[in-house]
């Protein structure tokens, strides 16, 4: 009588070795312990803080809307005008790279240099990006409309150009059949087929956009972020907190604004 | 002829396409709006010279200081650290959240579920460089602050993917272990878990590979790692220790997306 097991197991996943697997295990068990003895908490300074972080809870559950109203304001129609402005340039520019990394529809040379131009722009955090634009064009929203836009480059091309790769060839194939151009391939064969979703990545990129406007502008790219790093800065954390229902507010709004319209389009 | 029938047939309406029209009116306008707002603080003179000043960042950024790198290995560790704990403490955080927001597990669709949404909406929308900024001010600079703000941000993207995942389990599953007398709590375990395992990995994994990348620039306001670093660099202008600091960002980035890659394909 051989021993037949009474019990299923699912098999091994990534490593087929049973070495390896307990070797992992092991691995991940060391970092983690190492993990948490390298944090080098100073419980006083902690102590210390709890005070200001009541004072932030206290800010965000009374936030002081009117107090820096002028400054609040300013900050969230440049940020507002620079997720608006670099959202449709983004587009505008990510179409053309878009189509161009799309392997069904371009030749050999111009896929890898807009897959080229796409692995750069996802490859740099937009925070890195505004940096070194800060440095170039100067502070303010100008240089954060060019980073936002940058950015949405490499989001919408790259998803834009797998859509693109996934359409039904038979279609395109029909439109072929007729003798149609390159372009009246584009136009009527493609366009159809990826429009629903490339209005629905730009509603996406624009809550994005917004969310990253807060950011950006810490390093000194406009928006605000500028207003907030100022308002925790100079500890008003009432004004702070503000800000933050502010954000979370317009971010609600988008979603659920897009997620309409959406449903509205389809 | 019979009746007024349009000679061509054409595709959209006269109103749909009076629709589209004003559409893109509209898009135009609020673009040059837009823009005439947010320039009007812009100084041209700056925009103009902007290839000339980037020819010369780019000629002090090169070559990058390779002998800089060994006083580097301690900020990475710091910041893979940081990004480990920040997953972990994100994922145990979000899970509670998650079964609360998800349609079929939410204790109280009235009170919970709302609170839930919210928690997911709030953390989703504030960067976890702008928790690391509050967090930075209260706990003090150091890596403690990073895992925080990290768990905090990651959150809201766990929960919101998970409890998706948990509203699309199979309900057949979830009926044919009820069938047979299992409290709630048994369902959970013997019908839901099993069915969102793989997916809950997965973004637990591709959550792990997002916030590499936003763990290296958390020093920029002082929660450690290699940000700390580039902001030291760069506020004495040493641009080729950027250079060598911005290749490790990118080489550790790249590193951790093969891996994320690679873990996903194996669970899903």
């Amino acid at each position: 009588m051989s021993s037949y097991p009474t019990t299923w197991k699912r098999p091994p996943q990534i490593f087929k070795h049973r070495g390896w697997r307990i070797g992992l295990q092991i691995g991940v068990l060391v970092w983690f312990v190492l993990a948490i003895g390298s944090i080098d908490a100073n419980w006083e300074r902690i102590a210390a803080g709890m005070e200001r972080g009541m004072r932030f809870v206290q800010g965000f559950l009374q936030p002081n809307f009117t107090a820096r109203w002028s400054d609040i304001s300013g900050g969230l129609v440049e940020s507002l005008t620079m997720t608006f402005t670099s959202t449709i340039i983004g587009i505008a520019i990510s179409i053309p790279i878009g189509i161009g990394a799309a392997r069904n529809l371009a030749p050999r040379p111009v896929y890898y240099f807009c897959r080229a131009i796409i692995a750069v722009s996802r490859a740099l955090q937009e925070v890195i990006v505004a940096i070194f634009f800060v440095a170039m064009f100067g502070f303010g929203p100008f240089a954060g409309f060019l980073t936002l836009s940058f950015a949405t480059i490499g989001f919408i091309a790259k998803l834009l150009a797998e859509d693109i790769e996934d359409i039904d060839e038979t279609q395109a194939e029909a439109i072929r059949a007729t003798g149609a151009s390159w372009w009246q391939l584009i136009n009527y064969a493609v366009q159809p087929q990826v429009m629903p979703r490339l209005i629905g990545l730009s509603l996406y990129r624009f809550d994005i956009n917004f969310r990253e406007s807060a950011v950006i502008g810490i390093v000194g790219a406009g928006g605000i972020g500028a207003t907030l790093n100022t308002a925790i800065d100079r500890y008003e954390y009432d004004s702070a907190g503000a800000i933050l229902l502010i954000i979370i507010g317009i971010v609600l709004l988008a979603e659920y604004g897009s997620s309409y319209l959406r449903k509205f389009l389809q | 002829m019979t009746g007024g029938f349009p000679k061509e047939w054409q595709y959209r309406t006269p109103k749909t396409k009076l629709m589209i029209w004003a559409f893109w009116l509209c898009m135009v306008a609020g673009f040059v709006y837009c823009w005439q707002v947010m320039n009007a603080g812009t100084i041209w003179f700056f925009v103009q010279d902007a290839p000339k000043q980037a020819a010369d960042i780019g000629a002090r950024m090169w070559p990058p200081r390779l002998s800089y790198v060994p006083e580097l290995m301690r900020p990475l560790w710091d910041t893979l650290n940081m990004a480990t704990l920040g997953t972990m403490l994100g994922v145990i955080l979000a899970v509670p959240v998650a079964f609360m927001a998800a349609r079929n597990t939410t204790p109280s669709a009235t009170i919970l579920r709302p609170i839930a949404l919210f928690i997911i909406v709030a953390s989703r929308s504030i960067n976890s460089l702008i928790w690391a900024l509050l967090l930075v001010a209260i706990l003090g600079p150091g890596i403690l602050a990073g895992i925080i703000a990290i768990g905090f941000r990651s959150v809201g993207f766990v929960g919101k993917l998970l409890y998706e995942a948990i509203e699309e389990t199979d309900v057949t599953q979830i009926e044919a272990i009820r069938a047979t007398g299992a409290s709630p709590s048994q369902v959970l375990n013997y019908a839901i878990v099993p069915q969102i395992l793989p997916a809950f990995w997965g973004i637990t994994v591709f959550r792990w590979d997002i916030n590499i990348r936003e763990s290296a620039i958390l020093g920029l306001v002082g929660a450690g790692g290699l940000g700390l670093k580039l902001q030291a660099s760069l506020n004495i202008l040493a641009w080729p220790q950027v250079t060598t600091i911005l290749l490790l960002i990118l080489v550790t980035v790249v590193i951790s997306e093969w891996v994320s890659a690679k873990v996903r394909t194996a669970l899903i």
